[in-house]
Parts: C-alpha cells; structure tokens; sequence
C-alpha cells in the first residue's frame, strides 16, 4: 500500500473476499460490516496520500467481541448482549483508528471470555484452521483461528489467564500479552478486572510488536492503566541471545505435557542454549497452586464484573415478577451455563464464612506466587515454558469435563497473576498439530521480552509455517 | 467440604439467578468438584504474607476536577429495552 501497488480498499476488500468465501467453514466472525471496513480503508487511503501514514495505516484488522466498537454490534459471544450496539469505541479501538487500521469485523470468542475451547459461544463453534475437527483454543479462537486461516493479517485478543496465548499456541501463531496496565482495559467488557489484558495476535513477533506499540500507553479513562508510553519497537530488530540467562521452571514440565510437545520444546530449548541463552532448571513451587487460586479470584471478580447485565440498561430483558423476579430471569435466559458457573463460584467465594478461606487465601498465594517470580527475576531474563501443554484437541472432546480443561491453564495463568509480559511463539508441529512456546518476562519488560522473542522466532524453522487453505 | 443444594439456592439468589432443578443439581456437582480443589490451597504456609489484589502495584491515582468528554443521554438510553422521557423504566421497587 505504501508504494501504491495496490489500495488499501483493495487490501481490505481481499480479505473481505476470503472471509466471504471462506468463513462458513471456519467460524472466526460473528459480525462482518464490509461498508464500515470499506470506509476504514478510504479514509487510511486519504492518510497516505496526504503524507501522514503510520506503520499499519490501511492494515485490516479483526477484534474480539468483548471490546467495544462504536455502533458495530458488541455481544461477547453471550445472549445478555444481542443487538448491543456500543455508544463509544474501546481506547485500543479509537487508538487503531488514529493509525488509520481498517476494522474488518468481531470475532468469537467463549461467552465472556469464560472457557479455553471457544465451544462456550452463545452464537457459533469456530474451528481450528489446522483441522477442522479440532478447537482453536480460547477464549479468544475466533481471533486465532482468523489470522492462521490468513482472514486478517492482524487481530485483538484479551488475555485473563491465558486467552490470547492457548489458541495462538493451538493455532500455531504469535499471541502477546502486553504487562498489565500497559494497554488500556477503557472498552474492553470486563471478566477479571485485575487479571484481564488486551494484546496482539498475528503471525511474526515483528507484527505483534507493531501492533503493540499503537495500541498500548497511558489511558486516563483506565486509573490501572500505567503511565509509561507506548511498547516500543524501534529496538525489536537489534536485541541479541549472547549471555542472557534463561529458566524453564520444572513445575511447568509435568506430567500433563503431552510427549509431543515436550519434545518440540526441548528441541527449541536446545536451539535457545546452542544460540547463546544460558538455560537453567528452577523450581517455582506455587506454580502447582495457580489454576486453584485463579479459579477463585477470576470468577470472584466476574461475579461482581457481570452484576451489570440486569437488562436495564442494555440487553433483551425478560419478563418476571417484580424488579429482582425481573433481572434474576433476564440473567437466566441470558447467560450460558458456564458464565452461570463462574458467578455462582465466586459468589460464593466472596459470600459470608467463605472469604476468608477461600478469597483471602487466594490473593495470599497469589502475592506468594509474585515473591518466587520476584526471586526468579533476580537470576533470570527469561523464562521458558510451553504455552499449553496440549495441542489442539478435538471439539466437544473436553466438554464433559470443564474441571480437565480448566487444569490445562497451568502454564499461562501466572502472568495474569503476577502482571509479567507474556508470549507464545510457535516452536515446531506434533502429529501435524502446532506446539507453542511461552516466553515470559519481569513485569515491564515487554520492549525486551519482544527482542527476545524476535530472536527466538529467527531459531524456530516453523515459526510462521501456515496451515492450508481450510 | 461440599456445598448442599440449599446453600447453591441460597447462592443463586445472592447472584441474582433465577436457576431450575436440574441446573441446581448440575451446578451442585460442579461447584463440589472445584471445592475438592480450593482444598488445595489450604494447607499452604502463607505466614504473614499480605494478601494482594493487583498483578502491578499502584500508588493512589488522581484525575482533576474538571467536566470531560461525557456520554450524550439519548447513547446512553439507546440499547435499553424500555425508556421514558429520557429515564431508563424498571419495575415498580417501592410498594403503594
């Protein structure tokens, strides 16, 4: 688009096309409006040809339906929010727009962000571009599944213990988790408040980093969002492997990890220690106790987050007896059954007798887990880990056993704990299923994590090896 | 410890959750599964470790007084199901 071989409503209009043709057989989206993108594209035309173009000026993009898109309908995959259109944009969205970036259209996700599967959807089951029987992950599938099948170049995710790296690890692509607080949450449907960040899914880490860099920074309208500028990436290219210290804690390297992906891990590690990266074994004992601890605090939170859907303001509304018999079948009829799950969990949580054993417990183990990366930290530039210790599973093979899947989140639910940077690259292939690789960074971090993660990318022959056309 | 279906009852309406019978058996079931787990992370010594509620810590954030961009009223009331005279309309609360 720069050098004018092509239009940016060409651009767009191609992957309007490919979606058109070929998203049936996917399910990434749930909204497409091609006329807004269509406008998008003219008006980041108009940018570049009056001189003020921005790296991803005319660049397409597609958004997670938890973030708020001013008049483009907004569901979080959940019945509650049918036909809500959002009377403002998310500051991510209104900072894209300033880069002239083209909103193709929203895309699936698990009801609220609530599930790993994206089979929790109110609306649509989303497939995994690499077979079309398996998951894409979740809860931000839709986004995953739609860069691997080449719908979009770029998308957005929001990650609350782990959303955007599981499916970018069972989508074999790049998945970045920005520290929390570096990218406004204004706009972004709440699920765990303290926990829940937005980031890039895309198909090299140099992507990532670009997208990084126009949406992150200090947003007014977010009082956690931190005041630090902008990730920046001018440095991506110039990082280097020679000397940095590594760590893959051995509590992240359990039994749960399937053989195949130990080995495409070790393989890469090899490579990481042959390129110049000390490695080192270390034990980070709470990491056995997170998926516990994040299945009390993160439905604590979305218990008092979701209080707002009551069908008052936004929403179908049921009818029922009187104000409360009103929103209590408003909530019935709206939510699925595990939004309902997580509520009633960290109601009661948080209810009367229990908070103590159980929420004040949680957020003990969880500043306990913050001391022994703290200490990690002190040795270590990085740590190494896989994304998920599984690859892509078949759909409605884990549906009976939501306790199962939940397990599975061991290795991506610390960095929303602690707040660290976090990415999973794509490292290698087991049984022709991509396997990722987690890289994670002290919180703040995220210029060096990226350098990191570029040079990585550089060692990994199947770094941005792409499924064929579903 | 396993949570009875009176406390999921009792649950479901602190949640304001309208449930029925076979949800509130199904929720029971789940909800005793993750209670074997929260278990876990009883015995752990946690010493006199300040509980924490942020991933990143923050001193006391401060905005000026002073009237911002704000929402139009008719945007606000757009996605509402029922409005009046600029108001979004609820049931009756207060009795006769």
């Amino acid at each position: 688009m720069a050098s004018r071989e092509l239009s940016c409503r060409e651009v767009t209009q191609a992957f309007l096309d490919r979606i058109a043709s070929d998203d049936e057989k996917v399910g990434c989206f749930l909204t497409i409006d091609a006329e807004r993108a269509l406008a998008d594209a003219d008006h980041a035309q108009a940018m570049l040809d009056r001189g003020e173009a921005k790296p991803l000026t005319g660049v397409p993009v597609a958004i997670k339906d938890n973030i708020s898109t001013e008049g483009i309908e907004t569901t979080c995959a959940s019945k509650i929010l049918k036909g809500y259109l959002p009377p403002y944009d998310a500051t991510v969205i209104r900072k894209m727009r300033d880069h002239g970036m083209v909103i193709l259209g929203k895309t699936n996700l698990d009801e609220f962000a609530m599930g790993t599967s994206t089979e929790n959807s109110a609306f649509q089951v989303t497939r995994n571009p690499w077979d079309l029987k398996r998951s894409p992950g979740g809860s931000s599938g839709g986004s995953a599944s739609a860069v691997a099948a080449g719908f979009a170049p770029l998308a957005l995710g929001s990650d609350t213990g782990g959303s955007i790296r599981q499916p970018a690890s069972l989508c074999g692509i790049v998945g970045f988790k920005p520290t929390y607080g570096r990218c406004s949450r204004y706009g972004l449907v709440a699920f765990g408040s303290s926990l829940d960040q937005i980031g890039p899914l895309a198909r090299t880490v140099e992507d990532a980093a670009l997208l990084s860099e126009a949406i992150t920074g200090w947003d007014p309208m977010d009082s956690t969002s931190l005041d630090m500028p902008e990730v920046e990436f001018k440095d991506l290219k110039k990082g280097s492997l020679k000397g940095l210290r590594a760590a893959f804690p051995k509590e992240m390297f359990g039994e749960a990890v399937d053989p195949g992906v130990r080995a495409e891990i070790e393989k890469s590690i090899t490579a990481i220690e042959s390129a110049g990266v000390e490695v080192t074994q270390v034990s980070i004992p709470s990491i056995a106790f997170g998926v516990t601890t994040y299945y009390i605090i993160a439905p604590a939170e979305a218990s008092s987050t979701l209080a707002r859907f009551d069908g008052i303001r936004f929403g179908p509304r049921a009818e029922g007896k009187g104000h409360i018999g009103q929103v209590e079948k408003t909530r019935a009829e709206g939510f699925g059954h595990e939004v309902k799950a997580r509520i009633m969990i960290g109601t009661y949580a948080l209810s009367a007798g229990y908070y103590d054993a159980f929420y004040l417990r949680a957020q003990q183990v969880r500043a306990l887990m913050t001391h022994e990366f703290q200490k990690v930290f002190q040795d270590f530039d990085f740590i190494i880990s896989p994304t998920s210790p599984i690859t892509a599973f078949e759909l409605g093979a884990l549906a009976n056993d939501p306790m199962a899947l939940k397990m599975l989140d061991y290795c991506t639910i610390p960095a929303n704990m602690n707040g660290m940077p976090a990415i999973s690259l794509n490292c290698g292939f087991a049984d022709g299923l991509p396997v990722g690789l987690q890289l994670l960074a002290a919180p703040l971090q995220d210029e060096k994590l990226l350098q990191f993660a570029h040079c990585v990318e550089q060692l990994l022959p199947d770094a941005t090896r792409r499924p064929p056309a579903p | 410890m396993s949570i009875t279906l009176e406390e999921v009852r009792h649950v479901a309406k602190l949640a304001r959750l309208e449930l029925d019978e076979s949800e509130i058996l199904s929720l029971q079931g789940e909800l005793n599964a993750l209670l074997g787990h929260f278990s876990d992370i009883q015995g752990i010594d946690v010493g006199n470790i300040v509980p924490t509620s942020h991933a990143v810590s923050l001193q006391n954030v401060w905005a000026n007084d002073a009237v911002g961009p704000v929402l139009h009223r008719d945007d606000a009331l757009r996605n509402s199901a029922l409005t009046k005279a600029g108001l979004f309309v609820v049931p009756q609360i207060i009795e006769d």
